[in-house]
C-alpha cells in the first residue's frame, strides 16, 4: 500500500488541484498514447512546419489585429483592439485546433476523427479537417442542438462529416461530449476524440490551450508593433475557455489584466446562465477537476446562453486555476448586453461578431470609459456572426 | 468482509422507477445474488450504455438523493447480511465530501465501493480515507490495462478487482468476446484479490463461460435493469425467473 502511495505521488501535470485524468480505466492507455505521441512532435520541426503550413496557406494565418477607431473613440476611453479570429476560415478560432490535432492523429495513425460540437462552430472546424486531411469524420451533437442549428448540420454533411444525433440527458453539448467519449471507449484504436475547447481529461486542455495560444504569441507581435507595448487589459469570452486561453497565455506571467467573461444568460441569479466559473462548484466531470454548474447532490444542471458556444456547464482547469490564483478575473455579461454589443460593434465597425465574441466586445464597452484614453484593450474576436443571423433577429424583433 | 468465489453479482440503480421499490428489488436479488451492486444515480453516466443511462434518468426524476441510498442499504441490513457494494460516479461524492460519504456509506451498511471514474492515479485521497473507515475498494481493470498497472490496481483494491470484459460500455451483448476470457486468464496469474468480469453479461450461459475461464464472480446490470424498465415497480417476478436462470449455472 505505501509503494502504491508513493507512486500515485508522482502526480499527473494538472493547474494546481485542477485537471486531471478522472476516466475510465479502459480510456487511461490511449490518453497516454496521445500525451506520449503529442510530447514526441510538439516541438519536432516538421510538425511545426507542417502546422505553419496549414495554418498560414489553408486557415488565414496571421489574422489582424485592429484598432477599432470607431468603437474606441464613440465610447470615449481606452484604445479598443481587435484580433480578428472572425477572419479565419470558417469563421472562428476554433481552426487553429482542429487542424493541429488532426495533424496529430495522422501522426498517430488514426484513420477517423470524431468530436463533440454544440452550435456547430467545432464541429465544422472538424469536419473542415476531416475533409482537408482525408479521415471519416463523426460529429456528436445534443438532438436539441441539431434541431436549432439547421444550417451547420447541413455545412457538416456537405464537408463529408456524418452529424448523430444524441437524444440523451439534456441533448446538448454536455450529452454530445458524454456520447463521443462512449464512442471512444470502443473505437481508440483507429480513432482520435478530437476535443473542442481546453476541457476534459489530461493532456486534452493542455493540447488546445498550445494549439490557440499563436492568437496571443500574434498579439504580443502585433500590438509591440503598433504601440510599442504591450496592452493593459486582455478580454476573451468563456465557455469551455478555448479563445480565452489562447490569447491570455503568452500573457499570463505579463503585467496585462486578463479578462475572461462568462455567459449571464438572463442574469446569474435566475439560474438560467451558463458562468460556472462566477457561480459554479468544484467538481468532477468530463475527465478534469474543475469548476461546474451543479447542485448540492453534485448532479450537473443545464445551462442557458443566447450563444450557443458557451452553453457548457464546466469550464476548462486552467482558467479554475488562474481564477483561484487571482492570474485572471472572471466576469459575466447577460444575453441582453451581448446583444446591445452585437448591434453596436455592426454598426460602429461593419463587423457582426459571434455571439459569444459579443460578450467579450460588451465588457469592454464597459470598461473602456473608466480607462485613460492611452491604455488599451484587446479583445479577442473569436469568431464571425453570421452563424447567429436567425438568433438575433428573432430576440431583436 | 467480501468472499467471491463462483459469485453471483447482481447490479440495479438505486431509485430506479422509485426509492421504494428498490428495498423490494433487494430483497429479490439477495434470494439468488452473492453481492448486491447498487448504482447511485448521475446526470452524466458516461461509462454506461442506453438502458443503465435511462435507469439513471429515472431514478434522478423520481428525487433520489444519496442519502435516500444510504437509507435503504440501511433497511436492507435488517433483513440480509449480504455484502452490499455502491457504484457511483466521482461527482456526487466529491461534492458532498470523500470522507462524509465513506463515514456515511460505512454506517448504513455498505462493504465496498466502485468508482467508475476514479482511476488509481487520482485515488490517493480516497484510498486515505478508505482505509481509515475500513470501507472495502473495488477499482477496475480493462483488456487494454497492462501488467504493471493490473498490480497496481490490485494493490488499491480491497475487496475485489472489477474487470471490464469488453472495448465499450455496460450493456447486454449476444456473446462473450475473446478479449474477456484472455483478461480474466492474465488477471488470475497477476492478482492477490478475487475478480469479478462485468460488462456484456446477460444470459445464464454467459455466466458459465465466465465462471469456468475463471472468474470468481461475475456481475450482470442490464440484462436486470432492462426487466426493471419494461415492468417498473412490479418487476419483482420477473426478476426472479432471471435470476434463477443466471444462479443455474453456479449452483
Amino acid at each position: 500500500m505505501l509503494k502504491l502511495l508513493r507512486w500515485l505521488c508522482g502526480d499527473l501535470m494538472k493547474f494546481g488541484e485542477f485537471g486531471g485524468r478522472y476516466v475510465p480505466e479502459l480510456l487511461i492507455p490511449p490518453l497516454e498514447e496521445l500525451e506520449n505521441a503529442y510530447n514526441e512532435i510538439k516541438d519536432d520541426e516538421s510538425f511545426i512546419e507542417k502546422l505553419n503550413y496549414y495554418l498560414e496557406k489553408y486557415a488565414g494565418r496571421p489574422t489582424p489585429l485592429y484598432f477599432a477607431e470607431n468603437l474606441s473613440k464613440k465610447i470615449g476611453g481606452a484604445k479598443i483592439y481587435l484580433k480578428r479570429e472572425d477572419l479565419l476560415h470558417g469563421g472562428a478560432h476554433k481552426i487553429n485546433n482542429t487542424i493541429g490535432q488532426a495533424l496529430l492523429a495522422k501522426y498517430m495513425g488514426k484513420s477517423r476523427l470524431i468530436a463533440e460540437t454544440g452550435a456547430g462552430q467545432h464541429g465544422v472546424a472538424t469536419a473542415i479537417a476531416g475533409a482537408l486531411f482525408g479521415m471519416k469524420t463523426d460529429i456528436y451533437m445534443g438532438s436539441e442542438d441539431v434541431e436549432r442549428q439547421k444550417m451547420n448540420v447541413f455545412r457538416m454533411k456537405l464537408l463529408g462529416a456524418d452529424v448523430i444525433a444524441v437524444d440523451s440527458g439534456s441533448k446538448t453539448l454536455k450529452d454530445a461530449i458524454n456520447e463521443a467519449l462512449r464512442d471512444w471507449v470502443s473505437s481508440f484504436e483507429y480513432t482520435h476524440y478530437l476535443i473542442g475547447s481546453c476541457v476534459g481529461p489530461h493532456p486534452y486542455p493542455t493540447i488546445v490551450r498550445d494549439f490557440q495560444s499563436v492568437i496571443g504569441r500574434e498579439v504580443k507581435e502585433q500590438i509591440v508593433e503598433m504601440e510599442g507595448d504591450l496592452p493593459d487589459c486582455i478580454i476573451a469570452c468563456v465557455g469551455g475557455g478555448s479563445n480565452a486561453i489562447g490569447i491570455f497565455h503568452p500573457f499570463i506571467e505579463e503585467d496585462v489584466r486578463l479578462i475572461g467573461v462568462e455567459a449571464a444568460g438572463k442574469g446569474i441569479e435566475s439560474g438560467k446562465h451558463s458562468a460556472s466559473l462566477n457561480a459554479g462548484e468544484k467538481g468532477v466531470l468530463h475527465g478534469m477537476l474543475s469548476y461546474f454548474l451543479q447542485n448540492e447532490e453534485g448532479q450537473i444542471l443545464s445551462t442557458h446562453s443566447i450563444a450557443a458556444g458557451l452553453d457548457y456547464p464546466g469550464v476548462g482547469p486552467e482558467h479554475a486555476y488562474l481564477k483561484d490564483t487571482k492570474k485572471a478575473e472572471y466576469v459575466a455579461v447577460t444575453d441582453d448586453e451581448a446583444l446591445k454589443a452585437f448591434v453596436e460593434l455592426s454598426k460602429s465597425e461593419g463587423i457582426l461578431p459571434a455571439l459569444e465574441s459579443a460578450h467579450a466586445i460588451a465588457y469592454a464597452i464597459k470598461i473602456a470609459n473608466e480607462m485613460e484614453r492611452d491604455q488599451i484593450i484587446v479583445v479577442n474576436l473569436s469568431g464571425r456572426g453570421d452563424k447567429d443571423l436567425q438568433i438575433v433577429m428573432e430576440a431583436l424583433k | 468482509m467480501i468472499v467471491l468465489e463462483r459469485s453471483l453479482i447482481t447490479f440495479i440503480t438505486a431509485g430506479d422507477p422509485n426509492i421504494d421499490s428498490t428495498l423490494n428489488f433487494m430483497l429479490t436479488l439477495s434470494k439468488y445474488a452473492d453481492v448486491i451492486e447498487l448504482g447511485i444515480p448521475f446526470s452524466d453516466p458516461m461509462a454506461d450504455g442506453k438502458v443503465i443511462q435511462k435507469a439513471n434518468y429515472r431514478a434522478l426524476k423520481s428525487g433520489t438523493k444519496i442519502k435516500d441510498v444510504f437509507k435503504v442499504v440501511e433497511n436492507f441490513r435488517d433483513y440480509s447480511k449480504i455484502p452490499v457494494v455502491l457504484m457511483s460516479y466521482y461527482n456526487p461524492i466529491y461534492r458532498k465530501g470523500v470522507e462524509r460519504f465513506v463515514e456515511d456509506a460505512k454506517s448504513s451498511g455498505v462493504d465496498a465501493l466502485i468508482i467508475v471514474d476514479l482511476p488509481i492515479d487520482e485515488a490517493k485521497d480516497y484510498l486515505k480515507i478508505c482505509e481509515k473507515f475500513e470501507m472495502g475498494t473495488v477499482f477496475l481493470a480493462a483488456p487494454n490495462t497492462d501488467e504493471k498497472r493490473l498490480k497496481l490496481i490490485d494493490s488499491a483494491s480491497s475487496a475485489f478487482v472489477y474487470l471490464v470484459s469488453l472495448y465499450g460500455t455496460t450493456g447486454a451483448r449476444d456473446k462473450i468476446s475473446e478479449t474477456a476470457i484472455s483478461l480474466i486468464k492474465r488477471a488470475k496469474g497477476v492478482c492477490k484479490n478475487p475478480v469479478a468480469v462485468g460488462f456484456g453479461v446477460s444470459k445464464g450461459e454467459h455466466v458459465m463461460e465466465l465462471i469456468e475461464a475463471g472468474a470468481d464472480g461475475v456481475v450482470v446490470g442490464s440484462a436486470l435493469v432492462e426487466i426493471i424498465e419494461k415492468y417498473g415497480e412490479k418487476a419483482t417476478i420477473q426478476l426472479e425467473s432471471k435470476l434463477k436462470e443466471l444462479k443455474k449455472p453456479l449452483l
